[in-house]
């Protein structure tokens, strides 16, 4: 610290350390921002940007909530004041709406900024806040267990660690009792021999092994929206299926009158064209099933996406072949693209309503908003029904 | 800055006082603070050192200090309108960095103890500041966190809805009472005018009725946490509710109308006359907007404050014997304060340039300025002084905003149409006229109280004082539930929306909107 004093003024450098306000509000609107992302997850789980992204990159979401919200004029209506090279005449386009209108970004200016907020959010963390309490549903053990899901417990007590591990309470007691038996109760003095630290096992939970089919309609009724939400589904589906089981299984079948086996690449990319034949993907998923993925030794999960415009002829062989396949799954989900061009009674959907077998899940999606509670509605977090004769509990040691 | 560079800095700041004073400057006693950027971001985003907690202004901080992280912007300095005038020079500064900075606080430090506008902000607003930073903590405290930080929204939303200026006896009839923040009030006594009669038999009108609003009684008694009368009995009878409301006595009615004017200082009259507020609410408000009141004149005159400080730095520099490589180090430096921005007006270039001007035409006028403003040339210096003094920014753009001024700048106008912006025109006029308008009542559009019991149930109707510019109808839909929230009664806005008269309400679940 230096400080002189002079007539008129004073310089002074203070130990500023310990101011920390702008860091403590800081955090509280990071939190708000996460509040507003967690609110705005229907939106957020179709978005372009995310969907297109690698995969691993930050992306911007836009929050809309964190605006501070004030009367104020609107700038698009606005005349305003820029500075050119002379060159300018009447009707010269300056800029592109979006990219950078005035007021866009900070610095100094005429105009209050466009306080448009964007939230930077990496795909994991988002990823992370949508399967919040999303899960395989009706997960059962299988003969050979595969999946593994991994946690962390504490659950030992040891008289070394790290600091970081310190165990403050025991600690504490550690101290007292010392030193009551030096005569003279109290927390101090604490010694080294009183540090007690907590220590952790990584807890290995075994579970059954799972593979998902994924199976889309590619036919030429699927516009780019009802493929762009497939897609935005099965993005985050595959996703959450790598993030939180180790050894799921996927398989993705594509299909118009004919269905296909395809690598995940070709799924997410491919476009295709043709007639819409519903019942070819089951008839492929089922053989599958039978060829590879024994229903005893494995959880199967089968979802399908269509816009539901089938040949009429093909429904109710729909509705048997989903039946077959629900007699090897563990659950079933059939998702319905509706943009209303396509709308009308005679769908995939209006025949599987009678449907009422409790693994089997239906949802329409209208709206991009509505993929984020497709995934809740096949993905919610259900207690095993039934045991299957010969397994064991969930999270066991696998079979003996 | 090591503790030489500091010796060298006070010995040199004490040079340049001596040579600001000789040329007329008269400032603050000063306290320069040297201070690391996350502190001078601070101050940058809040306002004040010891200005309360919110997450909008950490939101602010954020993106500041994330600006200056990656090497985007940098404030070099933060001045702060009290007596003594606090500046924060930014520790990573280079002495010669140093030097200019305090060349330009020196003059913001006139500015502010000379400007008409702020006349009457409060010489002890850090230490005003921090009291209510330390009154909102123990409220946090004792009301929750949350409570309080859903007030402060809700106030912040509303803080520049204050009336800088008042003119005239308050709207109210008994309405006398002191400011809470005594701004302008001992000091501007409010003017007489013919008219003030008028006023007396409005209030005389007011306490004659045998049954006055509901809202003079309200007002009267002391609001209390234990107090909350709902308008519920009111409303919900027919009798209870005051006679002049049952139609049909439109004369008196309008007599009684509440306020008897339209009230700019909306977030005055929420915070004196809601129903709904208890004590220490109200008291948030006071302190929101007394903090409001003292940042407003700051916005009024940015243009010319920042020009004054870009005028004297070059000046009080100008004559300094700097090394090469200093010298080369200020012309860089000062060419980036004054650097153009195409999308947006740079202040800084903009008002040196005009206060350039001034002290050019008055100095030299040429015929047309000798003959108009009847100049005998010479008074420069004595014209850029009245010129701090008694202007704002509209004042100072549309009666020194030059023909020249506009074609060396190349300044043009331009608008939206479609996704597109487009210059509009090129002509000095024009340029003029859009950025007096733009800078009117601070760029913030100008909004009252028109009916503070709106339809006879305590609603609250606000009027936008419509001079061209349209609203921001999302802004517009997520504010008036915040004036719902401190009104505790549906609440209304009458604004144009393409030409047409339109009224925006909200009940507290439902946004409408009716076109007249």
């Amino acid at each position: 610290m230096s400080e002189t004093s002079q007539p008129g003024f004073l310089i002074n450098r203070e130990d500023w350390s310990l101011h920390r306000k702008g860091q403590m509000d800081q955090l509280r609107h990071q939190e708000k921002v996460r509040d507003a992302i967690r609110r705005n997850l229907p939106d957020l789980v179709a978005e372009e940007s995310i969907i297109l992204s690698d995969g691993r990159k930050v992306v911007k979401v836009p929050i809309r909530s964190l605006e501070e919200y004030r009367f104020r004029f609107d700038p698009g209506k606005q005349r305003h004041v820029g500075q050119g090279d002379g060159s300018e005449q009447p009707g010269d386009v300056i800029a592109k709406s979006g990219a950078d209108g005035p007021g866009r970004g900070r610095g100094a200016g005429d105009q209050p900024g466009v306080d448009y907020y964007e939230a930077e959010i990496t795909v994991d963390e988002l990823a992370e806040l949508i399967f919040e309490d999303l899960g395989l549903p009706n997960l059962q053990q299988k003969r050979r267990p595969q999946l593994v899901s991994t946690g962390y417990e504490f659950n030992d007590v040891r008289r070394h660690g790290a600091m970081a591990n310190l165990d403050k309470r025991r600690t504490l007691i550690e101290a007292f009792r010392r030193n009551a038996l030096d005569g003279e109760p109290g927390f101090y003095p604490i010694r080294p021999e009183d540090l007690r630290f907590k220590t952790w096992d990584e807890a290995l939970e075994m579970q059954a092994a799972a593979v998902v089919i994924a199976m889309m309609d590619t036919s030429g009724s699927m516009g780019t929206f009802e493929k762009y939400i497939a897609r935005s589904f099965y993005f985050w589906m595959v996703r959450f299926l790598r993030t939180r089981y180790r050894h799921v299984q996927m398989v993705f079948i594509a299909h118009d009158t004919k269905a296909r086996e395809v690598t995940e690449q070709e799924f997410f990319t491919k476009g295709e064209s043709g007639g819409t034949k519903c019942s070819s993907a089951y008839e492929l998923a089922i053989a599958t099933i039978d060829e590879r993925f024994p229903p005893d030794q494995y959880n199967i999960y089968a979802f399908h996406f269509s816009d539901g415009d089938n040949f009429p002829s093909d429904n109710a062989r729909c509705v048997k072949l989903l039946g077959e396949l629900l007699e090897r799954c563990s659950a079933a989900g059939y998702g319905e693209i509706v943009s209303t061009r396509y709308y009308n009674d005679s769908t995939l959907m209006s025949v599987y309503q009678k449907i009422t077998d409790p693994r089997f899940t239906r949802v329409t999606i209208r709206d991009k908003a509505d993929v984020y509670p497709a995934l809740r509605a096949f993905f919610r977090r259900q207690a095993p029904e039934v045991a299957v004769p010969g397994a064991a509990g969930q999270g066991g040691e696998g079979e003996p | 800055m090591t503790d030489r560079e500091l010796l060298e800095l006070e010995k040199w700041t004490q040079r340049i006082i001596k040579k600001a004073r000789a040329e007329g400057l008269d400032f603050y006693e000063m306290r320069f603070e040297v201070a690391p950027a996350d502190v001078i971001y601070t101050v940058g985003a809040y306002g004040m050192p010891t200005r309360f907690s919110h997450w909008s202004f950490g939101k602010a901080f954020h993106r500041m200090k994330t600006e200056y992280d990656y090497n985007l912007s940098r404030i070099y300095e933060l001045v702060v309108n009290s007596d003594p005038c606090y500046a924060f020079l930014l520790d990573g500064n280079t002495l010669l960095q140093n030097k200019l900075v305090i060349a330009h606080v020196l003059a913001h430090s006139d500015f502010f103890k000379h400007n008409y506008r702020f006349a009457g902000t409060s010489h002890f607003m850090m230490e005003n500041m921090a009291a209510h930073a330390e009154r909102l903590a123990r409220y946090e405290f004792r009301y929750g966190k949350q409570a309080v930080e859903q007030l402060l929204d809700a106030a912040l939303a509303l803080a520049e809805q204050v009336d800088p200026h008042p003119v005239g006896p308050p709207a109210l009839p008994e309405d006398n009472e002191e400011e809470p923040d005594g701004a302008g009030d001992g000091r501007r006594s409010r003017p007489s005018t013919p008219y003030d009669d008028l006023w007396a038999l409005d209030e005389r009108l007011a306490l004659q009725q045998p049954d006055p609003p509901a809202s003079a009684h309200r007002r009267r008694d002391a609001p209390g946490p234990g107090r909350r009368v709902g308008f519920a009995p009111r409303s919900g009878s027919g009798e209870s509710g005051p006679p002049s409301r049952s139609g049909g006595q439109a004369a008196r009615r309008r007599a009684r109308r509440w306020p008897v004017r339209p009230e700019k200082d909306v977030l005055r009259f929420i915070m004196e006359h809601s129903e709904y507020l208890e004590t220490w609410q109200r008291d948030v408000l006071a302190m929101v907007r007394e903090e409001a009141l003292y940042f407003w004149p700051q916005i009024e005159t940015r243009i010319m404050n920042e020009g004054w400080a870009t005028f004297w730095h070059a000046r009080l520099m100008r004559d300094e014997e700097l090394s090469e490589a200093d010298a080369l180090e200020f012309a860089r430096m000062h060419a980036g304060v004054i650097q153009p921005q195409r999308l947006h007006m740079n202040p800084y270039l903009l008002g040196l340039k005009i206060f350039e001007s001034i002290e050019r035409r008055w100095n030299e006028p040429d015929e047309e300025d000798r003959r108009r403003l009847d100049l005998p040339g010479g008074q420069g210096r004595e014209k850029i002084f009245e010129v701090r003094e008694l202007e704002s920014d509209v004042g100072f753009v549309r009666n020194y905003l030059t023909r020249a001024i506009v074609e060396e700048l190349k300044l043009f106008t331009f608008v939206r149409r479609g996704e597109e912006w487009q210059v509009e025109s090129t002509g000095w006029e024009d340029v003029r006229e859009a950025l007096a308008s733009r800078l009117a009542n601070g760029g913030i559009p100008s909004i009252v109280v028109e009916d503070g019991d709106y339809r006879g149930s305590g609603e609250l109707l606000l009027r936008h004082q419509y001079d061209g510019q349209e609203l921001d109808l999302d802004h517009l839909e997520k504010t008036l539930p915040y004036v719902y929230q401190l009104w505790g009664r549906p609440a209304h806005l009458l604004t144009v929306v393409e030409g047409k008269e339109t009224l925006f309400s909200y009940d507290g679940e439902h946004h409408r909107s009716t076109v007249d």
